[in-house]
């Protein structure tokens, strides 16, 4: 499979979409009311956040197509899922604190469900990595990985229930009630750009990281026909997929 | 099924018994515990959510020190493979492991939590103990799936030491989180409160979830 | 009822580990009845070859036939049907020889009853009440070779089975594993004389290709070793 097709083409549609919403939030989106201009960091903290949930859920849903069917390019999915959610989550965290301290007065507040769960998933995914680390046997090591995305996924809205109902009285402003979109249709539109865009970034660097991984597998593998075994550097211990 | 079962409990119960390696550290483990948030919390008697959050988290770092041994004697001394060669169901083992595991953090309370009430706790915990069974059983229950699924994973890595915990503690969060929250109104300065329902609906939901989830993902954990 | 299908038919076994081949293109038939001496330097793949036999490994490549199922996708038809005894010895330590038995009897649904006579198969015995660990090398291999044998195996998996063990071990189990005990199996080996007498078929790995296959009575030893040069 050729992941590397339409890549281009993707990138470019990317960057638009990206400097289109940064165009958007700067020149056309209301000034919040309360919050004035901090409240922009929103545009970029919402749908990075989201992306790095949805990532996450698709590193499962990978997890359990690599366990039913034993393909190893599951698991090389999974894996480029997560860990590109990873890098997200830590742009959520910082941005998430900023915004803490900017409206709240500080960096960090416990009494806020969406932070504290998004914090606790991160710790949990953070293991993702040092596991597949400590496994060497390839297989074995994809398995596992696979058995983690998949009880991490559900562990995912299972601890944000828990932790909401801890919390009586939610100071996290919230995107979305029950009621409809509870913002400004400028504001919503700007929101709506962002998104996309950073869905699109995902996607882009997810297709980006798989064809640059199936190249340097097929270069190994050339590599090996060509010049057999005595030539090829042993492969490293690594937390990433080494072949397929 | 049962039968199975019934065998591999028996058996790690009776090694436990031979080289009581688990259970007799986890308890001194929990107490050494308490004896240190007396000198942490710079406290003599806690009482409230301060209470149930020291219990909580002693019960939780006790439980570790089991589930990081649970798989040993099945790594170390061929039992994985000896268990694969006969003709029994997988989660057989998922099963057998988490009721020793069960068993064992069941022995390690019946000390901890008299030594609980006699070295810190303040309010009387005779009439609260009936209510505090409930959250227990349910709390252990979810410990003891999870703790044997992250025990499994861990097992084969080259730092059982470090992945376990690791992996351990964002896992049984909501656990100690719920477990807490519906003990504190137990240990109430002014009496023992009713129970919150609504956490020992999320404790259930907990271990309904995982056990589900582990009896899908187990069998992949032993396969080569 | 004896069954038609032999009792090992592999053809074009491939197992990895990581990306390097640990066999590769392993064809061979065994009938039932007969035993396999496989001979190879270590790193041939003869102990990774017993245990893909015992559905422990999964093939990567090839179909493999144990018994009459096919692996790795019948595995649950072969459990319970092979003994393997292998370099760890597959016994709790701290359990006696008896209480590990008993285990495994109850794993496998077999009576109790079979617990004393495997016992006394082997020349366990006086020692069966004492811990594993505090056995000697000889006679943890007896306790290992009664576990293996105690479900009734059809198909039995030795990995060097009598190696470093003393006379009188090797005289007890001679009889419950060797030849003369009428079973259908395959046995790792390093010596080419002893384990050519012992066998009907012989296989020789090397870097996990078949560099060797013939019947037993057909080559010397020097042939063999050969393997090893």
């Amino acid at each position: 499979m050729t992941y590397g097709k339409g890549l281009p083409a993707l990138a470019a549609l990317t960057t638009l979409t990206l400097t289109a919403a940064l165009a958007l939030v700067f020149f056309f989106a209301p000034l919040d009311a309360d919050q004035g201009f901090v409240q922009k960091i929103f545009y970029l903290h919402v749908p990075m956040g989201i992306v790095a949930l949805a990532g996450f859920v698709a590193g499962g849903v990978f997890a359990v197509a690599h366990l039913r069917t034993r393909d190893a390019r599951h698991d090389l999915r999974s894996y480029v899922a997560i860990h590109l959610s990873l890098i997200l989550a830590v742009g959520v965290l910082i941005t998430g604190s900023i915004w803490a301290r900017a409206s709240w007065g500080a960096w960090w507040v416990w009494d806020e469900p969406m932070l504290v769960v998004f914090l606790i998933i991160f710790l949990l995914y953070a293991c993702y990595q040092p596991l597949r680390f400590s496994i060497e046997d390839r297989d074995r090591q994809a398995r596992a990985a696979s058995v983690f995305a998949i009880t991490a996924g559900a562990f995912t809205p299972l601890c944000f229930g828990a932790v909401r109902f801890a919390q009586e009285a939610y100071i996290h402003p919230r995107t979305f009630d029950s009621t409809g979109v509870g913002m400004p249709p400028g504001m919503f539109v700007t929101f709506l750009v962002a998104f996309v865009g950073m869905t699109l970034l995902f996607v882009t660097l997810w297709k980006y990281e798989m064809a640059a991984k199936h190249t340097t597998f097929r270069l190994r593998a050339l590599r090996r026909a060509l010049g057999g075994e005595e030539d090829l550097a042993p492969v490293r211990r690594s937390a990433a997929p080494q072949s397929l | 099924m049962r039968r199975a079962i019934a065998a591999l409990l028996r058996k790690d119960l009776l090694v436990e018994l031979r080289t009581k390696e688990a259970v007799p550290a986890m308890a001194l483990f929990a107490i050494s515990t308490f004896v240190v948030f007396h000198f942490g919390l710079d406290r003599d008697t806690v009482e409230g959510d301060v209470a149930a959050g020291v219990l909580w988290v002693t019960m939780l770092f006790a439980a570790v020190l089991g589930i990081n041994r649970l798989f040993v004697a099945e790594a170390e001394q061929g039992g994985f493979d000896g268990f694969l060669l006969a003709p029994v169901e997988r989660t057989a083992l998922l099963v057998a492991k988490a009721l020793a595991l069960l068993v064992f953090l069941a022995i390690v309370q019946l000390v901890a939590v008299p030594a609980f009430a006699i070295l810190l706790l303040g309010p009387d915990v005779f009439q609260a103990l009936p209510a505090l069974l409930v959250v227990l059983v349910l709390a252990d229950v979810g410990i003891a799936v999870i703790g044997t699924l992250v025990s499994a994973l861990g097992i084969r890595t080259r730092a059982r030491d470090l992945i376990v915990p690791i992996l351990l503690l964002p896992l049984l969060i909501p656990v100690v989180l719920a477990a807490a929250q519906a003990t504190a109104p137990l240990f109430a300065q002014a009496g023992a409160g009713p129970l919150p329902g609504r956490w020992l609906a999320i404790l259930a939901i907990y271990d309904v979830v995982f056990g589900l989830i582990a009896y899908a993902v187990f069998d992949f954990l032993l396969e080569d | 009822m004896p069954s038609p299908a032999p009792a090992v038919a592999l053809r074009g076994l491939g197992r990895r580990y990581g990306e390097r081949p640990v066999l590769h293109d392993v064809t061979l038939r065994l009938e039932r009845g007969s035993t396999m001496v496989v001979f190879g330097p270590n790193g041939a793949g003869k102990t990774t070859l017993l245990r893909v036999l015992a559905g422990l490994l999964r093939p990567h490549e090839g179909d493999v036939e144990v018994l009459g199922a096919q692996l790795p996708d019948e595995g649950w038809r072969v459990r319970g049907r092979v003994g393997l005894l292998t370099h760890d010895p597959l016994l709790y330590r701290e359990l006696s020889p008896r209480e590990n038995l008993r285990f495994h009897a109850r794993l496998h649904g077999r009576e109790a009853a079979r617990i004393e006579a495997t016992l006394d198969a082997v020349g366990l015995a006086a020692r069966a009440d004492d811990p594993v660990a505090e056995l000697s090398r000889g006679l943890v291999q007896r306790a290992a070779v009664a576990r293996a044998i105690l479900h009734e195996p059809e198909l039995l998996l030795l990995d060097e089975p009598l190696a470093n063990l003393d006379p009188a071990a090797t005289a007890r189990l001679q009889p419950v594993i060797g030849r003369e005990s009428g079973r259908t199996r395959v046995v790792t080996s390093h010596d080419p004389a002893g384990g050519l007498a012992d066998a009907d078929v012989a296989l020789g790995l090397r870097g996990g290709r078949v560099a060797l296959l013939a019947r037993a009575e057909e080559l010397s030893a020097a042939r063999v070793a050969e393997l090893y040069a």
